[in-house]
């Protein structure tokens, strides 16, 4: 069995090297983790039309220089912007029978509020001294109503949720490129059904 | 008979040590796929703010804005807060030069879609992130990405 016609190269210290080696690695690693709130900037065009809207299918969010929240002109807490934007977004207040009538909407229908979701357009205001915290804050809440009411129609549509979905082929879970192709699709359908509009003001100049 | 009896001796057989560093190729080559060495240093405080409604950074097409106060060791640039591009402090006017030779940087085919990774420390005054916007707009990098840690800002 022993036919040593060669000496055997001595591995003992293979383990130190690639122990040394994986210390290395270890200490030196960042596991890529950013993740965020993704947004289109409008593009730069010189003299835009202007686009009338309606007072009621506007929702001003107005955040001050103490990083205090007006909403429609009334004090909010930002616990309660969610739900507000919800309320707003989801309204449906043309009458039925008319063109813009929302069959899907689940609001109050009330006729002061938003006639339907591709109507209604959140505006936020900032002030230059507002901090960041509170900037990212309330846009991750206003995503977050947005978010709520896609998953609302993506569950009633298809039966699972858009956000799920939606991450599951940015984290590419699902390989099947048919099933990618018509998943993508059906978000887009999503999406038009409740188009994110929101529009960013440029900030007051501080104090005013 | 006698020949198995031989054997045994009384001691413990020593633990077969072979395969260990096998294994510890396995982990060597797990780290080294996942390390990214940082690029950059950071010049800014970084503490980001928190965010549940996020997606997911295409790190092959972006490319990173910072801006903050001056970080621990960089106090003589003062207390306001800056923008930092690559490796360092950048003006607001700089920016589109700056943005342009991290652009180069990138895959040629990927160019045309580069995203915009703001890396903003919650303390900042959101005039200066609008004037960055502003200065994207001018660029026509429109897509960004504002860079959130997990959570959520309701829950402190």
């Amino acid at each position: 069995m022993a036919r040593r016609a060669s000496p055997e190269v001595n591995a003992g210290s293979m383990a130190d090297i690639a122990f040394l080696l994986l210390i290395f690695f270890l200490v030196t690693t960042t596991i890529e983790k950013d993740k965020g709130i993704a947004r289109q900037l409008p593009p730069k065009i010189e003299d835009t039309p202007d686009v009338i809207i309606k007072q009621k299918n506007l929702f001003i969010v107005n955040v001050n220089k103490h990083d205090q929240l007006l909403v429609e002109e009334e004090l909010m807490d930002l616990k309660d912007l969610r739900q507000a934007a919800i309320e707003f977004i989801d309204n449906g207040g043309a009458p039925s029978g008319s063109p813009e009538f929302c069959n899907f909407c689940k609001g109050k229908r009330s006729p002061e509020s938003s006639d339907n979701p591709d109507k209604a357009v959140i505006s936020v205001q900032n002030d230059r001294l507002t901090s960041y915290k509170m900037y990212i804050a309330v846009q991750n809440e206003l995503v977050a109503a947005y978010n709520f009411l896609r998953d609302r129609e993506s569950e009633r549509l298809y039966g699972w949720k858009y956000t799920q979905m939606k991450k599951a082929i940015d984290e590419g879970d699902i390989t099947d490129e048919k099933r990618v192709e018509s998943i993508q699709e059906k978000l887009q359908t999503v999406q038009d059904l409740i188009p994110l509009k929101l529009s960013e003001a440029e900030p007051k100049k501080s104090g005013s | 008979m006698s020949k198995f009896k031989k054997k045994k001796s009384g001691e413990i057989p020593a633990v077969n040590t072979a395969s260990l560093p096998d294994i510890v190729f396995m982990l060597l080559f797990f780290f080294m796929v996942v390390t990214v060495l940082r690029d950059s240093q950071l010049l800014v405080q970084q503490k980001l703010p928190k965010g549940d409604q996020v997606e997911k950074l295409k790190k092959d097409r972006s490319v990173f804005i910072y801006a903050g106060k001056p970080g621990a060791g960089y106090e003589k640039f003062g207390k306001e807060a800056k923008i930092q591009i690559g490796d360092k402090f950048t003006d607001v006017s700089n920016i589109k030069f700056a943005l342009e030779e991290l652009r180069r940087k990138l895959r040629p085919e990927l160019q045309d879609k580069v995203m915009v990774a703001l890396k903003v420390d919650e303390e900042t005054n959101t005039g200066l992130v609008t004037d960055i916007k502003q200065e994207l707009r001018d660029l026509n990098l429109l897509k960004l990405i504002y860079i959130t840690t997990p959570g959520n800002q309701l829950e402190n």
